[in-house]
């Protein structure tokens, strides 16, 4: 077969960038082009369906079939993309106010049904496309245009909305990263099943340095926690500390306590993932990496079976016996 | 015993919401569809799922005619009322002919259904309903009696009653049980019990009807006379399924339908995912937006996307159907229309949805919408929808209501063969491809899916840069793609049938009707036409754009009458669109017109405009 060898590049299209200058969304589209390069994907087959906000416009920045839909319904269109073309990589692109508020119902449907779609959620804590609005994501209490006393809501953790919906991949990175980055969309592309990755990203410009205080690059060594499968629950800049059982939750343990928790994203259970999605920050470190990955039929999977049982109990239909079921000659 | 011959019939069965009154309807009308008649049926039930048994808000009623003529209607009053107890007496009394016959089962009409109805004493023996003639017997309890051997608890007994007057009826218009013996064995296979007792109770109540000379005299309705030909009854839901199917296979492209369960319009949801051998996707989605989102996503991916709604689910789907304006996809968006505002009447039939799927989005947003004419009409209609989405590049609106949707007639089978729409051939650009690049004969931009190699492009819901596609907030450019967008629509005029008129243009009434009101004003037409009044008629399907031809023959017209269920929505149109004071005639009652109504509306206007000639 020919292969045709493409490098970032290939992925880079001619419209222009129009983030504002240090926004977070440079570096994940950098590194979205890059790990479509190293993962063999292929432009025409590969497909961007974003909703709105800001990070809606990745797809007009890719060098491959994109569809920039309405706010909060790109799970939606995505599942109608895939359930008639199951050979195409479909990628989803939403934010914390995209896919938490308006979206919120496909969100959680979208998981549920396990449809082989790859949501990267940008969440920035702030609507930043309509100049600064609290989110969902936003913390209670903070001050923004339309919350002048204060957000009255509590945040929505997103990752633990999605363990909920017993997402079967679970993951979170950072925009500042880029290493940890491709690490992350590497093992969301090559999943089969919905991936939620969930990316800490920067609004430079209405909610700056919101993820500074664990994933700056002073912080993160000490108030992030890096997930590895296989390997314990240690955090800290020494990793001295560790993460140990505590009733449904975590508490914080030291480094050689008999307890520590060994990471396993494939533990059954999704509620393993919910409780590491509410680790919070600065009770907790916040962790990062791939928190869940279990495997378990496709939407569409489940669709081609479904036909495939179909075509053996009846047989194959042409239209005319379609058409005629229990029809009666008349002859004249 | 005689056997009258009848030209039609009209009956009415009607009963508690848990009679299985639907059920008994529809195997009468197969039965007389088997024999070849015309027929049309007409169910009405409540919308509540059971409600209070026993009371008038709970009946369910199943009219229909059956005919050895061509017939258009469920008919206006019945001959015939089967009531299983005192509400649905109540209820449906009032359409039955004077003299008609009042076939009641006494045992729904104790003392506590008689108070439930609101009648002050039994209306079966109160003399109170002279005009009508009364054969009243406990059916109820005789279909008990018949099946005592039966090893079942009485309750379940009980339920074969709709089966016993069946039976009934069967004997008063000579039909065979054959047919329903068939599909009792076939349906009940796994409860051999309940299909015993059914067909126990079938032929009971034939036996009963039979024997005992209440009846007198029993009827036959002969054949229609018809073109040869497989025959089979159909509900415009069915048909709708159907017509998609065929469409898919005929352009060549998967039949995806995204839909959230809606009355009247989830039998095309439950018809159409059965059809999963012949490659048709169904995905009942979580709400009607995702369903219209996964359509258009689907059609974005090169399939026939489609999603079926009612009235407040079409609400939900609008900024959908804007994206698939703006980024000229294809889509068919099936609306069985429901009495409304809101919730409004979920079971009841109307087309007041008409301005709203004309307008009913933000900014200028242009969008064909057709409306098919009856039960039978949706198979066609959903392949014209299906030919105009995929040639134009465009969201369609379709046009069905609760009557259409859930009432039936008999549907000569067309051979596959004869559909003339085909696999749509893309325009090929010579030079760069341009997503926005139009066809010059269609106005429509290439249908380029996710797969295709060396053609990769982005496109959204924001405005387009002429040719290219790319995101644009040029003034020019949008003055130039609203216009663009707008009469790519107009232009479909010249790719749709010419506009029918029955009579001349020199009568002197133009009667003008849309969707499923065909029935009942053609049929009042060609009453007053037998009777030598002049005046003409003509029936719309394709609402936007209107055939070319409609504005030379309703300039023809000084007098304009306009039929519709709504509220004046279409006679709007037509006034702004044709600058003619066209009058309106509107009903909604939430039921199709009759056709008395219909003659006495248009013999009065008539009556107006020639006085004092």
């Amino acid at each position: 077969m020919d292969v045709e060898i493409l490098n970032r590049k290939d992925f880079v299209s001619k419209s222009q960038v129009k983030w504002c200058r240090g926004c977070g969304d440079f570096n994940v589209l950098k590194t979205m082009q890059s790990v479509l390069a190293k993962t063999g994907r292929t432009r025409e087959n590969s497909v961007f369906i974003s909703g709105i906000g800001c990070s809606s416009r990745f797809p007009y920045y890719l060098e491959t079939y994109g569809f920039h839909t309405i706010h909060g319904r790109a799970p939606a269109v995505a599942t109608g993309v895939k359930a008639v073309n199951p050979e195409l990589d479909v990628w989803v692109i939403t934010g914390d106010g995209d896919a938490l508020s308006i979206g919120g119902n496909h969100f959680i449907h979208a998981i549920r049904r396990n449809q082989d779609i790859k949501i990267l959620l940008f969440n920035n804590a702030v609507y930043g496309l309509t100049k600064g609005q609290f989110s969902p994501t936003s913390a209670q209490g903070w001050v923004s245009k339309s919350s002048p006393s204060g957000s009255p809501d509590r945040a929505l953790s997103p990752l633990a909305l999605a363990a909920s919906a017993d997402a079967t991949f679970i993951a979170r990175t950072s925009d500042n990263d880029p290493n940890h980055l491709a690490m992350v969309l590497e093992a969301a592309a090559d999943h089969k099943g919905t991936a939620v990755v969930e990316i800490l990203q920067n609004c430079v410009i209405f909610n700056d340095k919101v993820h500074e205080p664990y994933n700056g690059p002073k912080n993160r060594d000490e108030n992030l926690l890096y997930l590895n499968s296989s390997m314990p629950l240690l955090f800290g800049k020494d990793k001295t500390k560790a993460l140990i059982n505590n009733g449904f939750g975590f508490k914080v343990a030291k480094v050689d306590d008999p307890c520590v928790l060994v990471h396993d994203p494939e533990t059954q259970e999704s509620t393993y993932a919910f409780a590491l999605a509410n680790l919070n920050y600065p009770q907790f470190p916040v962790p990062v990496g791939i928190f869940r990955q279990i495997q378990r039929p496709t939407f569409d999977q489940v669709l081609t079976e479904q036909q495939n049982r179909a075509i053996k109990k009846r047989g194959t239909r042409d239209l005319t016996t379609l058409l005629q079921q229990g029809s009666y000659q008349r002859l004249v | 015993m005689t056997v009258t011959q009848l030209r039609q019939e009209v009956i009415c069965f009607a009963g508690d919401s848990g009679d299985g009154i639907q059920l008994t309807g529809t195997h009468f009308s197969h039965n007389a569809s088997t024999w070849g008649n015309d027929v049309m049926t007409l169910p009405d039930y409540p919308a509540e799922i059971r409600a209070p048994a026993g009371s008038v808000s709970g009946v369910s009623a199943f009219q229909m005619q059956f005919s050895s003529t061509d017939i258009h209607t469920a008919g206006d009053e019945f001959a015939v009322l089967i009531a299983m107890n005192a509400a649905a007496l109540k209820n449906k009394i009032g359409g039955l002919v004077n003299g008609g016959l009042i076939l009641a089962d006494q045992n729904g009409f104790s003392k506590k259904n008689i108070e439930l109805a609101g009648y002050s004493s039994d209306p079966l023996s109160d003399g109170s309903l002279p005009d009508y003639r009364i054969i009243a017997d406990n059916f109820t309890h005789l279909t008990v009696q018949s099946l005592k051997e039966l090893n079942l608890p009485p309750k379940q007994l009980r339920r074969s009653k709709n089966f016993f007057v069946l039976g009934i009826v069967f004997w008063i218009y000579s039909r065979s049980l054959t047919q329903t013996e068939e599909w009792l064995k076939a349906q009940f296979s796994d409860k051999p019990l309940v299909m015993e007792a059914n067909i126990l109770a079938l032929n009971a109540g034939f036996n009963y009807a039979d024997t005992t000379e209440i009846f007198g005299e029993s009827f036959q309705v002969e054949p229609a006379p018809k073109k040869e030909g497989f025959y089979r009854t159909i509900s415009g839901n069915e048909a709708l399924s159907l017509g998609f199917i065929c469409a898919a296979e005929k352009l060549q492209r998967t039949l995806f339908l995204g839909s959230y369960p809606i009355t009247p319009a989830s039998e095309i949801l439950h018809t159409l995912s059965k059809y999963q051998d012949v490659g048709v996707k169904t995905f009942q989605a979580e709400d009607e937006i995702a369903a219209a989102c996964a359509a258009l996503g689907a059609s974005y991916a090169g399939a026939l996307g489609i999603t079926s709604t009612s009235g407040p689910g079409l609400c939900l789907k609008t900024e959908t159907l804007n994206l698939a304006v703006m980024t000229e996809l294809p889509l068919v968006v099936i609306n069985v229309q429901r009495g409304g505002p809101s919730t409004g009447l979920p079971t009841k039939t109307e087309q007041s949805d008409l301005l709203f799927s004309m307008y009913g989005r933000n900014g200028d947003s242009p969008m064909p919408v057709l409306a098919a004419a009856s039960s039978a009409d949706c198979f066609d209609m959903a392949l014209e929808a299906s030919r105009i989405a995929t040639t134009f590049m465009t969201p369609v609106i379709l046009l069905s209501d609760g009557y259409l949707g859930n009432g039936t007639e008999s549907w000569l089978v067309p051979n596959p063969d004869d559909i003339a729409i085909s696999a749509v051939e893309q325009y090929q650009q010579t030079d760069q491809f341009h997503p926005y690049k139009r066809n010059p004969i269609t106005g429509s931009r290439p249908w380029v899916s996710p797969g295709t190699k060396g053609k990769m492009h982005r496109i959204g819901g924001l405005e387009k840069q002429s040719v290219t596609g790319d995101p644009s907030h040029d003034p020019d450019n949008h003055q130039r793609m609203t216009k663009e967008r707008a009469a790519k629509i107009a232009g479909i005029s010249a790719f749709i049938p010419e506009q029918p008129l029955t009579g001349e243009t020199d009568d002197l009434v133009l009667v003008i009707s849309w969707g499923s009101t065909r029935g009942g004003v053609s049929s009042a037409v060609k009453q007053l036409r037998e009777q030598g009044m002049p005046i003409a008629h003509t029936h719309l399907r394709y609402l936007n754009p209107f055939p070319a031809n409609l504005a030379a023959i309703i300039a023809a017209f000084k007098h304009v009458l306009v039929f519709e269920l709504n509220n004046q929505q279409i006679v709007k149109l037509i006034r702004a669109e044709f600058l003619t004071p066209a009058k309106s005639a509107t009903q909604t009652t939430g039921l199709p017109f009759k056709v008395r109504d219909v003659v006495k509306t248009i013999s009065e206007y008539y009556g107006e405009i020639t006085d004092g000639c």
